[in-house]
């Protein structure tokens, strides 16, 4: 082979139905110059296994379709370069671990439907006199931010709580639920009170932010930092908070000025 | 380039990273273990704290009567006290620190392995993160925030005091020592730790959701949570720094080391 002749790219990628009984199956492909992960699946399935189950949209990092476990990392397999992945080594690439398998990189992500229909939508304040709602940019900037989700879900599968412990999955919504909770909370015009909702029904205090979601966000949301641990900074002033509580009790609860 | 079936691993059951992943819980491991072993040691010893005029962080403020440097002039706790006078503060700060959410991180990965590594899996078979005791009791970072910006005002006054160096004719002239200089790189790592914590950011603007005629507010936010971005480096350096600082002024009194000063004026 000439110096200038396409290198070959091994890919180990997870075949199967059933996680017990499916396996990884190693495919060599040509390289071509630039290719993402998501284009080694293409070829894979044209030349090798049309039937390989590979869900994907825009391919270009938008979509949040084609999220999957490159090398045990969680990431999108249309931003994922194979150049920048070891080149002396197969390229392991398994279905998201935390939702149920459908078939190949194929998994059954409607856990997140379930737990985004909990969530109240926006409750606007009236309007002014003049007949509007007014928000201001630096208001609004914060919560910007967390509107940029996705919803590949990548957060929602490197999640130890529900990724090591199936029985939690009743009881905690996700890190990407806390995005869209905080969108919501912090929201300028927003009069919804979610601290309880957010505590009890979904669970952020079985968070221990070790930030793995905010590691793997494609879309670099500080998810721990600004949406989390903002949140759980207001549980505990409402819950947890001694001098709080004393205060209310001795000068009444007194309207919300957030 | 036919297709060969190979190992077959459930994905659930191990983690597919074959990358360093065990490195960073493993220092941040060893690390903390010896922050703690040297803690107990300094904090226990009673002796070799003061070096005119370096007081150790770990004494300070230094309240009893039976310390060698009284911070306040005058004791608050009474000569009935005998052992080491870091034990009334050691508290604050460790309890600051125990319970700040860059430490959670560092020492669940590191210490419970809950998880040691992202996708990597949990040691333990159950979890319930912070919802129960002990780990509940994370909830009270806030106060122990207070507490740890009072501690880094006094240690501030420590490392103004550290310029103040003793002269030969009995008195007190203007000098930079090693000592000093050390004393000062400490407080200022402490206070960038203090003042980028996640509850400040909440205090001053984070708890708002209107900014809109809270100028200061907005301010303070935007300042602390540039701050907040490096709190986990500022969290590992002070630590490290206030550990080699103890050590240093520990290592003078006892006479090992000579503290290289200049002295102006004496």
């Amino acid at each position: 082979m000439s110096a200038e002749t396409p290198h070959e790219v091994t890919v180990r990628v997870w075949r199967g139905e059933d996680r017990a009984t499916g396996r990884f199956e190693e495919h060599t492909v040509g390289a071509d110059p630039g290719m993402v992960v998501l284009d080694v699946m293409f070829k894979v399935q044209a030349e090798q296994v049309p039937d390989l189950a590979v869900r994907w949209n825009c391919k270009a990092g938008k979509c949040g379709s084609c999220s999957a476990e490159i090398n045990g990392d969680p990431k999108l397999m249309c931003m994922t370069r194979v150049s920048s992945l070891p080149a002396n080594e197969p390229i392991t690439v398994a279905p998201m671990a935390a939702f149920p398998l459908v078939r190949d990189l194929v998994t059954d992500v409607s856990f997140n439907y379930e737990k985004a229909k909990a969530i109240p939508n926006v409750r606007l304040s009236p309007r002014g006199p003049d007949g509007t709602r007014r928000m201001y940019q630096e208001e609004v900037e914060r919560v910007q931010e967390f509107h940029k989700c996705i919803e590949c879900f990548l957060c929602q599968n490197v999640c130890h709580v529900i990724r090591d412990h199936e029985e939690n999955k009743q009881a905690f919504s996700g890190p990407r639920f806390f995005v869209r909770l905080a969108a919501l909370e912090m929201h300028p015009l927003d009069t919804h009170d979610r601290l309880e909702m957010i505590r009890a029904k979904h669970g952020l205090g079985f968070c221990n932010i070790t930030k793995c979601c905010t590691e793997v966000c494609p879309e670099s949301i500080h998810i721990t930092d600004n949406a989390i641990i903002q949140l759980k900074e207001r549980v505990v002033t409402e819950y947890y908070d001694p001098l709080v509580w004393v205060k209310r009790r001795v000068f009444g609860e007194k309207e919300s000025t957030r | 380039m036919a297709a060969m079936a190979t190992t077959a691993l459930p994905a659930r059951q191990g983690t597919l990273r074959r990358d360093l992943w065990w490195l960073e819980p493993a220092l941040i491991f060893v690390l903390f273990t010896a922050f703690v072993l040297y803690s107990i040691y300094a904090g226990l010893a009673n002796a070799n704290y003061y070096h005119d005029p370096y007081l150790s962080p770990f004494y300070s403020p230094c309240i009893s009567a039976n310390c060698s440097h009284l911070t306040f002039g005058v004791p608050i706790v009474g000569e009935w006290w005998n052992l080491a006078p870091a034990i009334f503060i050691v508290g604050f700060p460790l309890s600051f620190r125990l319970t700040c959410y860059y430490y959670r991180k560092a020492y669940y990965r590191a210490f419970f392995w809950s998880p040691a590594a992202c996708t990597v899996p949990d040691a333990r078979a159950t979890y319930g993160g912070e919802t129960t005791v002990p780990f509940v009791w994370q909830n009270i970072h806030r106060y122990t925030w207070y507490a740890a910006v009072v501690i880094t005002a006094i240690l501030a006054y420590d490392a103004i005091l550290a310029f103040r160096m003793p002269t030969a004719s009995g008195g007190h002239a203007f000098g930079i020592g090693l000592g000093s200089v050390l004393m000062a790189v400490n407080v200022v790592l402490i206070a960038l730790y203090t003042f980028s914590c996640h509850f400040c950011r909440y205090l001053v603007g984070g708890r708002h959701d209107r900014f809109f005629g809270r100028r200061v507010a907005l301010r303070l936010f935007t300042l602390v949570s540039r701050m907040n971005t490096r709190h986990g480096f500022y969290a590992l350096t002070s630590l490290v720094s206030v550990g080699l600082t103890e050590l240093y002024i520990r290592l003078l009194a006892m006479g090992v080391l000579t503290d290289p000063r200049i002295v102006f004026g004496s």
